[in-house]
């Protein structure tokens, strides 16, 4: 097999599936009229004013933030809760160890819309809602049992033999688990890391239902670009494009975790 | 070596059912709840109990939209998981270009799924969008708005678009996590690359590719934004999949019941589908 | 079987940093049992990995039968490696696991089944052939591992690297018996990675003892054990490991705490001067009948079949390693007797020749 194949594959996938994304960069540099009004391979009068119309509305700043803040919440909790328990899937046989795995991803078989009433009921009572708490508890729904699924899928593949091995060595349990067995799974942990992020980043249905005011999210805006006039699709091309921002930034981080992998150690 | 039995185990996985059994269980409760009854108004409920499931069941609307559901989602299974481990096995492994390459890879998983809808509901048309206009240039007739196979064929373009780089980037760490020792050995033994994919990559692949398969069936069954905003579900009802018809039976009632019922109903087709998957998957460990 | 040879080899991973493996020269040859004995990090697996073929060497050749191989790959240098964790296709029966490297060589149906027989045999897995190589034991696995290096006809060389690693501890011996078989029926050149010295002591004819990148010493067991050129060979070596104590010369002897314990050599020395002894040669008396040092017990343990004692000898300690129930009591003065021929110099870690 030739040594360029590879290059040339992934590069064609790559332009193309950019094509889509440099359409709704130009989209968001456009008017209305100037989208739903001809084709224009590029923007033949591009402007900057839905990225104003978004930037100077006050909620967006604040909406950001909220958004990040209930994201990194669900993503903490959901790495930490998940971690210990997809190691045990993985190393321990116990009661019910395969209905509960299975019972898990079941947590993910019904559209988020189910659960938008029963949910706006129940943050409502406990006095969550309008928190980022209540967004990022209501997200733990579908990623927590994905963290725990891709996990226990990565500790699955390190061989046993070496938790053998520290144990001989003297390590303590935890400090093992720490020092250890997290560095050698961490292509996991970053893939696991940036799908609770993206999920939910990218869940607009109950973020909105949970919140009003204090925490509300990018996603109020998301939605609030169909007015009188129409869809504001300047408007939301330009939100969309301010929303992949840091999802890219994400990608950053976690692409050392990812592309690293295993590494057993050098000697 | 075979998994030792320790039922202390139990507090390692403790926390993930709480939380989980938290967001799970009342939410599951209110649907089975308003699913046996008629609720005539504020205060006034009536148990009808299989009433409402009977009614969906035979309901030849929904036998239409569970076929082109299934149609949907076999598509989208086939096409996405080997182009996405193509494309996994495409990436470089070190260095700056794997960098850009996992970024590049990832912006489409970033968006919206409302965005997603509303580019591709501008991007394929043949007036005013680079897809759509493309096409015709190479002389297609081609109008998802009109058509029923363009819608379907855009639908599907617009999902694999999405969803493919989630199997890629599984895929990749999947890859990634394969200690150099396998392919040193593998060297030292002779194997050709492709027996390399087959024995070696292949192998240490099937729990993230499991994961996959699950993920995105589940996903691609449930789907409901990208192709509402796109087609609306039509021409007609040629793309009405089963969550819009869930939607559909939802709004503008005050009767929940119907809509309940086919709640349970539609988490239970995903259910028996899912275990069969994860059985056949999981059944050589 | 084959003779490897390392000429002017070295190598750093990254372009200026420190050498991972620094400049020697080094020759194995045909047939022999080797071991490359070290610490963590100390290069070793480094070493193996150019011999192998799977690391290009900074510098230097690699020579197979006088044939320079630096630029050839594992495959073609028919060098067969077993590593530190069992690597097996998983999806493979025992079986075909063994038969891989002969079929991608493309022999025949009959003479694959033949050889991996074979090799089975030897190896005592002719029961497990059928079985999936997934589920079964360390020890087993890293048979499947030696096997698919000895399955092929050609192998020049068998590198192993710490392979007993995983391996149950009542299980090491009793592969650790069945390499020396295989060693001593084929005849097949063995080098052993190991930071076990029991292991390299009990596998090989010869070790090379490694440090820090550098090659310390190379010897028989028995020469490393009474004659370490290098004082990181004499603590590594030996349980307890070798005495050390600073010294000084004086006109014909070397001192230490001011009393001589050997003659010294000729010439003059600069540098760190230490006084090396393993405490199995040295020697107690209760009296200064045969001369020796005045010393006194301030420990005493019985090891079963022999007795550690601690002694003092100024404001140095001791271990010294003789028979079991020997009379001397802790508290007590005694002679130490430096015998001669095991009483070596170092002159900055490194042996000084002419003593004894």
């Amino acid at each position: 097999m030739p040594i360029w194949l590879p290059i040339v594959v992934l590069s064609l996938y790559l332009a193309c599936s950019l094509v889509p994304i440099y359409w709704l960069v130009g989209m968001s540099l456009k008017t209305n009229q100037d989208i739903l009004g001809s084709f224009q391979l590029l923007p033949t009068r591009p402007t900057f004013e839905n990225y104003l119309t978004i930037l100077t509305d006050p909620d967006w700043n604040q909406g950001y933030i909220n958004s990040i803040t209930y994201v990194i919440i669900n993503t903490v909790i959901s790495l930490t809760v998940a971690l210990p328990a997809a190691y045990a899937f993985s190393r321990f046989r116990f009661l019910g160890d395969k209905h509960l795995f299975f019972w898990l991803l079941t947590n993910r078989m019904s559209p988020p819309a189910v659960f938008l009433l029963p949910f706006f009921q129940l943050y409502s009572s406990i006095g969550l809602f309008d928190t980022p708490w209540a967004v990022a508890l209501s997200h733990t729904l579908f990623t927590v049992p994905l963290s725990v699924w891709i996990l226990e899928g990565f500790i699955s593949g390190i061989p046993r033999e070496i938790d053998e091995t520290a144990y001989l060595d003297g390590y303590s349990f935890w400090r093992f688990f720490v020092r250890i067995f997290i560095p050698l799974i961490r292509g996991g942990i970053g893939v696991t890391a940036f799908f609770c992020f993206m999920f939910s980043w990218v869940e607009l249905l109950l973020a909105r239902t949970l919140t009003s005011v204090d925490a509300k999210p990018i996603a109020a805006t998301m939605t609030r670009t169909v007015s009188a006039a129409g869809m504001d699709w300047g408007v939301l091309a330009a939100a969309g494009v301010l929303t992949i921002v840091p999802g890219a930034i994400v990608i950053g981080f976690v692409r050392n975790y990812i592309a690293k992998g295993f590494a057993l150690g050098r000697v | 070596m075979e998994k030792p039995t320790n039922q202390r185990a139990w507090w390692f996985v403790a926390p993930v059912v709480l939380v989980v059994a938290f967001s799970a269980l009342i939410p599951l409760m209110t649907v089975v709840n308003y699913s046996v009854q008629d609720i005539l108004g504020p205060e006034q409920r009536v148990f009808v109990g299989r009433e409402w499931y009977q009614k969906v069941l035979t309901d030849p609307e929904l036998h239409g939209a569970l076929l082109r559901q299934l149609t949907f989602s076999s598509v989208v299974l086939l096409t996405e998981l080997p182009l996405g481990v193509m494309v996994a096995l495409c990436m470089p492994l070190s260095g700056a270009g794997s960098s850009v390459a996992l970024v590049l890879l990832g912006l489409p998983l970033l968006i919206p799924w409302n965005v997603v809808g509303t580019i591709w509901q501008v991007f394929a048309r043949s007036d005013i969008g680079l897809g759509g206009v493309l096409l015709h240039r190479l002389g297609f007739e081609y109008n998802y708005t009109a058509d029923a196979l363009d819608a379907w064929f855009t639908v599907l373009v617009m999902d694999i678009w999405h969803w493919t780089p989630l199997v890629a980037l599984l895929a990749y760490a999947g890859l990634r996590s394969i200690p150099q020792a396998y392919y040193q050995a593998a060297h030292i033994d002779g194997a050709s690359r492709i027996a390399i994919f087959r024995f070696i990559e292949l192998p240490k692949l099937k729990g993230v590719l499991a994961i996959a398969v699950l993920l995105r069936f589940m996903d691609s069954f449930m789907i409901y934004t990208e192709p509402f905003v796109l087609t609306g579900g039509g021409p007609g009802n040629s793309t009405t999949f089963l969550s819009q018809y869930l939607a559909r039976l939802a709004v503008g009632q005050f009767d929940l019941g119907p809509a309940a019922a086919f709640s349970i109903v539609y988490f239970l087709v995903i259910l028996l589908f899912s275990y069969v998957f994860y059985s056949v998957m999981t059944r050589e460990s | 079987m084959a003779r490897l040879e390392l000429r002017d080899i070295a190598h750093s991973y990254q372009r200026d940093a420190d050498y991972a493996v620094k400049p020697v020269d080094l020759v194995w040859e045909d047939g022999g049992a080797y071991a490359l004995l070290g610490p963590s990090g100390c290069g070793k697996t480094t070493l193996l990995g150019i011999l192998s073929g799977l690391l290009h060497p900074s510098r230097g050749r690699v020579l197979i039968d006088g044939r320079d191989v630096t630029a050839l790959s594992p495959r073609d240098r028919n060098i067969a490696q077993v590593f530190q964790f069992p690597v097996l296709y998983d999806s493979m029966s025992v079986f075909d696991n063994l038969a891989f490297p002969l079929r991608n060589r493309g022999l025949g149906k009959r003479e694959v089944d033949a050889r991996v027989r074979e090799v089975a045999e030897l190896l005592d897995l002719s029961a497990e052939l059928p079985l999936r190589a997934s589920g079964l034991s360390g020890e087993l696995k890293q048979k499947i591992s030696l096997g698919r290096g000895l399955v092929r006809k050609d192998v020049s060389a068998i590198l192993l690297d710490e392979p007993l690693t995983v391996v149950d501890p009542h299980l090491k011996w009793q592969l650790r018996r069945k390499l020396v078989q295989i060693h001593h029926d084929l005849r097949v050149t063995l080098i052993y990675v190991t930071h076990d010295q029991t292991e390299a002591l009990t596998l090989a004819d010869q070790v090379v003892v490694m440090n820090a990148g550098e090659v310390l010493q190379r010897g028989t067991p028995e020469a490393l054990f009474e004659r370490p050129e290098h004082l990181f060979v004499g603590h590594f070596i030996g349980s307890p490991g070798m005495n050390s104590l600073p010294c000084t010369l004086s006109a014909d002897h070397v001192l230490v705490a001011d009393q001589p314990v050997s003659a010294r050599p000729a010439g003059t020395l600069s540098g760190e001067l230490c006084v090396g002894v393993r405490p199995e040669f040295l020697k107690l008396h209760a009296d200064a009948t045969r001369g020796g040092a005045p010393v006194r017990v301030i420990k005493h343990r019985e090891l079963g079949g022999s007795a550690l004692f601690d002694v003092q000898l100024g404001p140095h300690t001791l271990l010294v390693k003789t028979g079991p129930r020997q009379a001397f009591q802790v508290g007590a003065d005694c002679y130490l007797e430096f015998p001669v021929g095991h009483t070596h110099l170092y002159c900055d870690g490194q042996i000084v020749n002419g003593v004894a």
